[in-house]
């Protein structure tokens, strides 16, 4: 039931207290907070950077402005309405498709447009934005995502979180929804981690509700021949927001577009540390072996340090050798 | 990045916070336990009034030596008023005059009392009787209402008791509702004793509760067994006796507060109880306020009562901050429970409970229904207050109905902050689901409840009112805290996975 401080320390966990004080705390100036608390400022801020980005629909600033809403989405199969300011992924509605009856859910549920504009009107009179200050609706269209990771998934769009600490990859992971996590990709409302190897983007360990599993709760598919394609390309879209942003301990949340190749879908300054669960394997080591690099160093050459240094071999059992040098984009089974 | 001028800070607020209460401690005789002690109170009075230019003479009612307790020392603060205490059989008063005087005027009147075991009954002389006649209809109606306490009463005691309950709400006759609506019940009442041939008067007295400001008399009716022997009785319950919190300010039978010269006058009273070892009770230690003894006993009363309070949040605060970073509960808002367990203070802790989850469970119902009305955050919270504030109406009037005296403490729950609470627990019910809002709002309760146990503690209360310097340990303990970077006792079994493989 309980584990002893001192198991979790000879593993290199680190705990909330740590991870506040000793990194974000000290890497993250709060001064550059809201290039990441705003969805739209990263937005803006990533195209000026060459970071791909899920294409901007439009954005709704106004009371006034949910009127235009149908106008704006017209000629879109799907689509996206987040809260620029919104966190946790709440007030995120995913539109599939829409037919002249309405709009389609990816559960199915089918909304009409005034419930569309009274989600706006929610996300704009703060409902969903951190202290419920005035906020703008961001709308983006759809992710086609990459049909290789589709069994691993249930409704929601699988997103892949990269820690960047000063730049370096430190720890990976895939979340993928479930039934019970409501087609959302958090770890705490039931969504499936996946551990992800920084050299080889081959899946490690799966965790739900912080217990070890070996395959996807509802589509019953193995996790262990999950592989990333793109992989390398992924994690140096994902060390380039270091630079983007100036914050040193920063989470991203990275997804796969079947066209358009990895894409940053959001920024987070204060990530969780269930990626030390789905990873089985504490943040520490890698942290202090990256606190000991000096400052100055590329994306191009933090990539190759992070998979050189933090290469691991998994503990689920996979079809294919380890290759752990090798940046790898072949498809699995 | 070096931590040294952290831990020197640390490390002065410890020293100096140590030093100042060991400093106190000895050179004041300040002792550390609130118990193996007598217990005095200090009561002070303003009279507040507007002076309308003319010369101004204030008479004002003063409390005697009475049993359970006995007058240390007395004072009064009235710049350039003249001041003289009359004093006759049956009571004292203090008058104050003044040449002229314009606008608002505040006098002051501070006792100190010792709490004793006394059990003697101080003797007040008899009242006489008064016998005035009534006019049409209400003579036959007041007739009436002795005529039918008589008949179930065997003795003065009895009678008073009867005669009072006739007129208590449940069980108001006809007669007595006619007399109510042309005469006040405290005189009336004392009129209709007399007319029966009972000697009865009017008092005032104040109910002594600690810590509390702006409070008022509250009436009494004493009514004689024969020459000596008398008894309280509460005019509106009928019950007989004197609660032992009871305070007799004024037992003349006139008025407590008569001022010539202004209007608008009225009078409130602040009280503090305080433990003081037996010998320093008596011993005014007001007198010798340097800056080293720095205390708040040097402040008016009032602003003393209200500090007891504020003295008391850092230890919430430091409950809190333990919980969250070494415990690792959540709760919903951060200092939320804080104020929480300061309504708990007012409330006691049973009542209190029971009042928080009623209105919190009630709100969420009324919130439920308002998300539906689609409507902006700012309004959406406003309506919420508003339904907070009719809900605490509502459990007033009704736990009054049923005769349940605690329910009137739920007007002391911070209303804001309640609303808040039942808007942010909404929309975890909605985004997170009910487990979430149970482990919130239960985090939420025991964090409240244990600061509330923390802060309720006599021992700590004493401690904090009477040793500034336990805020400069406080400070200290939350600075390390701070500081912390271990794991939190809840992660322990979070990452128990982890260790599992």
């Amino acid at each position: 039931m309980w584990a002893r401080p001192s198991q979790l320390f000879s593993r290199g966990i680190i705990g909330m207290n740590r991870r506040n004080i000793r990194y974000i705390g000290r890497y993250n100036d709060r001064r550059l907070y809201p290039l990441v608390d705003d969805k739209l400022q990263t937005k803006l801020l990533a195209e000026k950077h060459g970071i791909t980005t899920p294409a901007l629909v439009g954005t709704v600033t106004t009371q006034f402005g949910v009127k235009q809403l149908r106008q704006m989405v017209t000629g879109h199969a799907g689509f996206v309405i987040k809260p620029a300011k919104g966190s946790g992924g709440k007030g995120i509605l995913v539109i599939e498709r829409c037919d002249p009856d309405g709009y389609i859910k990816p559960s199915g549920a089918r909304l009409t447009l005034a419930d569309l504009e009274r989600h706006v009107s929610n996300i704009l009179s703060g409902l969903y934005s951190l202290g419920g200050s005035p906020d703008v609706a961001v709308v983006e269209a759809l992710i086609n995502f990459d049909e290789t990771l589709s069994a691993y998934t249930y409704e929601g769009v699988p997103d892949i979180r990269v820690v960047i600490f000063r730049g370096y990859p430190v720890m990976a992971m895939m979340r993928l929804s479930t039934a019970a996590s409501d087609g959302k990709a958090n770890l705490h409302q039931g969504a499936v981690g996946v551990g992800l190897d920084i050299a080889t983007g081959a899946a490690l360990r799966g965790v739900q509700f912080d217990r070890t599993r070996l395959d996807h709760p509802d589509t019953g598919h193995e996790l262990a021949s999950l592989r990333i394609p793109d992989w390398h390309a992924l994690l140096l879209l994902a060390a380039g927001c270091y630079e983007m942003t100036g914050l040193g301990y920063l989470g991203t949340d990275m997804v796969l577009d079947r066209h358009r190749g990895p894409m940053l879908l959001e920024l987070n300054a204060r990530p969780g540390l269930a990626i030390q669960m789905a990873n089985g394997e504490g943040l520490r080591p890698r942290l202090d072996l990256i606190e000991q690099q000096g400052e100055g160093v590329g994306p191009e050459q933090r990539v190759a340090f992070a998979q050189r240094h933090f290469a691991r071999r998994g503990v689920l059992c996979r079809p294919h050798q380890p290759r752990p040098s090798v940046v790898a984009s072949a498809p699995s089974a | 990045m070096s931590r040294l001028p952290f831990y020197l800070i640390v490390g002065l607020l410890l020293v100096l916070g140590i030093g100042f209460s060991v400093h106190r401690h000895v050179q004041l005789e300040v002792p550390w336990t609130p118990g193996e002690q007598r217990q005095t109170w200090e009561v002070e009075a303003v009279v507040d009034f507007t002076a309308l230019g003319e010369p101004v003479r204030v008479d004002f009612a003063l409390p005697s030596h009475q049993r359970g307790y006995r007058i240390l020392t007395e004072n009064t603060a009235s710049p350039g008023y003249g001041l003289s205490f009359l004093q006759d059989d049956a009571a004292r008063r203090a008058q104050w005059s003044i040449r002229e005087a314009t606008g608002s005027q505040q006098l002051y009147y501070s006792i100190r009392l010792l709490v004793t075991d006394d059990r003697d009954q101080q003797p007040i002389p008899r009242p006489a009787l008064r016998n005035s006649a009534w006019e049409r209809p209400y003579d036959t109606a007041a007739a009436q209402v002795i005529e039918r306490a008589w008949a179930r009463s065997a003795d003065p005691y009895t009678f008073a008791r009867e005669l009072i309950r006739d007129f208590s709400d449940d069980r108001q006759g006809e007669n007595a509702r006619l007399l109510l609506t042309q005469f006040d019940r405290g005189p009336l009442l004392v009129r209709l004793l007399n007319q029966a041939g009972v000697h009865a008067r009017e008092v005032s007295g104040l109910m002594l509760n600690d810590g509390r400001r702006r409070q008022t008399l509250t009436p009494w009716i004493q009514v004689y067994e024969d020459e000596r022997r008398w008894s309280l009785f509460n005019p509106v319950t009928g019950e007989q006796g004197r609660p032992d919190n009871l305070l007799l300010w004024e037992t003349g039978g006139q008025a407590v507060l008569e001022v010539q010269g202004g209007t608008n006058s009225r009078v409130t009273f602040s009280m503090l109880s305080r433990n003081q070892p037996a010998a320093a009770a008596v011993r005014s230690q007001l007198a010798n306020d340097t800056l080293l003894n720095f205390s708040i006993h040097s402040l008016p009363l009032e602003e003393q009562a209200l500090f007891q309070t504020i003295l008391l949040i850092p230890i919430g605060a430091l409950v809190v901050v333990f919980l969250r970073i070494m415990v690792g509960i959540k709760t919903s808002g951060t200092f939320m429970p804080v104020l929480i367990a300061l309504a708990f203070i007012q409330t006691t802790l049973l009542t209190g409970l029971i009042g928080f989850l009623l209105i919190v469970a009630v709100g969420l119902v009324i919130r439920n229904y308002l998300s539906y009305l689609n409507l902006l955050l700012v309004a959406r919270v406003s309506a919420v207050i508003i339904t907070v504030i009719a809900i605490i109406s509502l459990f007033s009037v009704l736990s009054y109905r049923v005769g349940l005296n605690a329910g009137l403490t739920i007007t002391f729950f911070p209303m804001i902050i309640l609303s808040w609470t039942i808007e942010r627990m909404s929309i975890l019910w909605e985004e997170e689901g009910p487990k979430e809002v149970l482990i919130q709002g239960g985090g939420s309760l025991v964090t409240a409840v244990l600061a509330y146990l923390a802060m309720n503690n006599p021992w700590i209360r004493h401690i904090t009112f009477n040793f500034l310097g336990v805020q400069l340990i406080l400070m200290a303990l939350i600075l390390l805290l701070g500081n912390y970077t271990g794991y939190r006792l809840l992660e322990l079994r979070r990452f128990k996975p982890v260790t599992e493989d």
